[in-house]
């Protein structure tokens, strides 16, 4: 079971530094919404993983809390990035085309 | 071999399982090309992923009040989800923030021209009592 929770682990850590890069270099701040979200999802499934392990039942609220948090920081972000711009303006280019992949 | 160990088994694998979406989607975080087809990959981890964890969680601790808390988990996590993804792809989509040429077929792009073009009409034309 040691070995299954250092493999887990190290999968988990990967994949929130992988979302962590999206969150520094991302063009807009909706790419940076998608992937604050991604974050969060990692971390709510590395907190039960770790209730899992210890048989520990005693950071599960924490789970709840964070899943409401998420969900409201990410509707009040989208709406305030639509925000301000009036319908006959000239359309923006298109971003997130410039980076690497 | 005891049932235990067997649900312990089907635990760690159910929690690889949702590890691995996890990093499937950091990956695709970096190497998707724009707004939506990184939204597409985020979803992952954030529904099948977390309710395998869940369900690897719930065999590790057995019949239990611990069980109403993760299925409170799942359905929160199944109804917010692809309400915040919806008005994450709404704001993309007014900002333009996709990659046209990626498209196959927008269905939206009709609807979006005849609202525009409402809206423009009706803002060229007599101002709404305000």
């Amino acid at each position: 079971m040691t070995v299954a929770l250092v493999l887990v682990s190290v999968v988990f850590a990967l994949a929130g530094a992988l979302a962590l890069v999206r969150i520094i270099r991302g063009p807009s701040i909706l790419d940076r919404m998608v992937a604050t979200d991604c974050l969060l999802a990692v971390v709510l499934a590395a907190v039960v993983a770790e209730a899992a392990y210890t048989r520990d039942a005693t950071s599960l609220p924490v789970v709840v809390v964070l899943s409401v948090l998420g969900f409201t920081g990410s509707v009040a972000v989208s709406r305030f990035a639509t925000r301000g711009r009036r319908r006959n303006e000239p359309e923006p280019p298109v971003k997130g085309r410039g980076d690497d992949s | 071999m005891t049932l235990e160990a067997v649900f312990d088994v089907v635990a760690a694998v159910c929690i690889a399982a949702g590890a691995l979406l996890s990093l499937s989607a950091g990956i695709a975080l970096i190497r998707f090309p724009d707004l939506m087809s990184r939204m597409h990959a985020a979803t992952k981890p954030q529904t099948l992923g977390l309710l395998l964890v869940l369900l690897g969680c719930g065999l590790r601790l057995g019949a239990g009040p611990e069980v109403l808390t993760l299925l409170l988990i799942a359905l929160f996590q199944l109804a917010t989800a692809p309400v915040a993804a919806h008005m994450v792809g709404r704001a993309g989509y007014r900002d333009r923030r996709l990659r046209a040429d990626l498209l196959i077929v927008d269905e939206l792009a009709a609807d979006a021209d005849r609202i525009g073009r409402e809206e423009d009409g009706r803002r060229s034309g007599e101002r709404p009592p305000s």
